[in-house]
């Protein structure tokens, strides 16, 4: 320090105080405003919850519905996807962990992987579209599945590989002691003792993807009817709430407003369930 | 293990096959990264063979005529995602220190774990909150009284001009801020984390104020991950699209003022798109998607590239 004057140290003490009050305006602020989101969402959204909502599918303008087309497209685009993803990627984050990550080529993956990991995911949808519904000639709730496998695997892949390096290599090595192959050892024993923490992988993967939209305006498009072909366009709760929000009509608005609590509910609820489900594996 | 362990040469075969199964489920990524390039070169190759560089410098986008060029999107997608950065960063910054140096341990993990689960919020949501209560709020507190009070021709007019219905370039940056808020605290956070506690305790042995310790101590010994963790942020924000399209106003004009309205690649494409009528419409948009790819990419590998070496 140089020359320690009262009037710096007191320079210093001020500068000091101002910043530590800064930060915790900062935290302030930033809780301030997600608190006031979530606060709307629970205030427009919890007066339109009731059985119709799950049991109607979408109502025209003026008549009374609900949205059960786009929960049963969501879980269905969303559930073939993630089991896409989750074969993709347990084995691709597996390799990873257990083969080729300390290789060239293993960097090379890694780093795509984080890349896809961060990609915009409206240009997934537009990938998928050159992919899959141009060349078949329509839009549909598998091109949907597979734009959301290609948002999940990344993810996947990604918690695979950290969990399988969680890991004590001891275990490894008992197994490999009693002659046991590489492959044996990792899916007899690895992948068991890991098991938690994969099912953690798919359920960051399953939040991640249940809330998109960008992807699935122009691969699965939507469907205002009920519909479990996913051979044809179909719905998605986030489309249709896109639909809803931008339309000039209250009753639609509202439902957006219910679409939208129902996702960041059921998004909150995953991540926190898959939350507790990782510290249940870290305790050693 | 009650199961018998297999020791003969089926177990070899099962070995490669297993190994190979892994190995090329990894190649799948890659293929998919490198298919996402492919496909958006060829699928908008032919709006850049009509339009040459002109596409990435014209600002006019009509269907009509049929020509389009992309510099309003371009030009909308890096202010707001500038701008969007410019507001998170500082928020980011004072909320993952106030975390990890000044709340009681008590309170931070639960914020902390609150921050994160907000950064998994879907961005529609966001969108939805932006439309209908961020923008007309803004409307008709700060936007209304700010034209009211412009005289005529002065130049708070000319740069605050536009339509008070909340829909604009500033709304979009505010919401794209709040977006990538949760992310990038969360993840400065961790990384704070990593600085070891005898690094900031010398500092302290010297008399420094905590403030001069996070300036000159723990700050710099983060500093590549940090400029890593701001690309990232700066990463989403161009890419986001949901919460755009929903409040930035969605006019292709090279945005005039401040609170003009505008357009960005990612909500012009989200738009467009499924109603694009003639070929060079829906090629122009993913030639757009292709220049998104190409700033993001950028973006995004430096980004990588910075973390990966201050993980090391």
């Amino acid at each position: 320090m140089r020359g320690s004057s009262p009037a710096r140290a007191r320079n210093r003490r001020i500068v000091n105080a101002i910043f530590v009050g800064g930060c915790g305006v900062a935290t302030a602020i930033a809780l301030g405003a997600l608190v006031l989101i979530l606060w709307s969402l629970v205030v427009q959204g919890i007066g339109g919850i009731d059985g119709r909502i799950f049991t109607l599918a979408q109502p025209a303008p003026g008549s009374t519905g609900g949205l059960s087309n786009a929960i049963v497209g969501s879980l269905l685009m969303c559930g073939l996807g993630m089991l896409i993803a989750l074969i993709v990627g347990v084995l691709a984050g597996t390799w990873l962990a257990e083969y080729g990550g300390r290789t060239r080529y293993g960097h090379i993956v890694r780093f795509m992987n984080d890349v896809l990991l961060s990609a915009p995911s409206i240009l997934v949808g537009l990938f998928v579209y050159e992919l899959l519904v141009e060349p078949l000639g329509g839009f549909s709730g598998y091109a949907g599945a597979v734009a959301l496998a290609f948002l999940a695997t990344p993810v996947v892949t990604r918690t695979t590989e950290d969990i399988l390096n969680l890991q004590p290599n001891t275990l490894r090595e008992a197994g490999m002691a009693l002659g046991a192959t590489r492959a044996f050892v990792t899916r007899r024993i690895v992948w068991r003792a890991a098991a938690t923490g994969l099912v953690t992988a798919g359920l960051l993967g399953f939040a991640r993807i249940s809330g998109e939209t960008a992807p699935l305006l122009f691969t699965s498009l939507g469907n205002q009817f009920f519909s479990a072909d996913m051979a044809a366009p179909m719905a998605s709760l986030p489309t249709t709430i896109f639909q809803f929000a931008l339309s000039a009509y209250d009753d639609w608005r509202r439902l957006a407003w219910v679409g939208a609590l129902l996702i960041a509910v059921a998004v909150l609820a995953i991540n926190i369930v898959g939350r507790l489900l990782a510290r249940e594996t870290h305790r050693p | 293990m009650s199961r018998r362990l297999d020791f003969s040469a089926r177990g070899a075969a099962g070995e490669a096959l297993f190994r190979w199964t892994c190995a090329s489920a990894a190649t799948l990524l890659l293929a998919a990264l490198g298919g996402l390039v492919v496909s958006l070169a060829i699928g908008g190759w032919p709006a850049f063979r009509k339009f040459g560089l002109g596409f990435l410098t014209s600002t006019e986008w009509n269907p009509v005529t049929e020509v389009y060029g992309a510099a309003g999107p371009i030009v909308g997608t890096l202010i707001t995602a500038f701008a969007a950065l410019l507001i998170a960063l500082p928020l980011a910054i004072g909320i993952s220190v106030f975390l990890v140096e000044f709340c009681p341990r008590r309170v931070a993990r639960p914020i902390a774990v609150a921050i994160e689960l907000l950064a998994g919020i879907p961005s529609i949501v966001y969108g939805m909150w932006g439309l209908f209560v961020l923008a007309p709020w803004f409307a008709e507190h700060i936007q209304l009284p700010i034209i009211m009070s412009a005289e005529e021709g002065s130049f708070v007019d000319r740069w605050f001009a536009g339509v008070p219905n909340g829909a604009n370039i500033v709304t979009a940056s505010l919401i794209l801020a709040i977006m990538i808020l949760p992310y990038m605290a969360a993840v400065f956070r961790e990384l704070l984390l990593t600085v070891p506690p005898q690094v900031r305790e010398a500092g302290y042995g010297l008399g420094c104020t905590p403030f001069e310790v996070i300036r000159h101590i723990t700050i710099p010994y983060v500093g590549q991950g940090m400029i890593g963790v701001i690309m990232l942020g700066l990463g989403r924000a161009l890419g986001e699209t949901m919460a755009v399209t929903f409040i930035i106003g969605n006019s292709h004009r090279f945005p005039g003022s401040v609170f003009d309205s505008g357009s960005t690649i990612a909500s012009t494409i989200a738009n467009e798109f499924a109603e694009a009528t003639s070929d060079m419409h829906s090629a122009s948009l993913v030639a757009l998607g292709f220049v998104l790819f190409v700033i993001t990419f950028t973006v995004l590998a430096t980004a990588r590239g910075l973390l990966a070496r201050a993980a090391r």
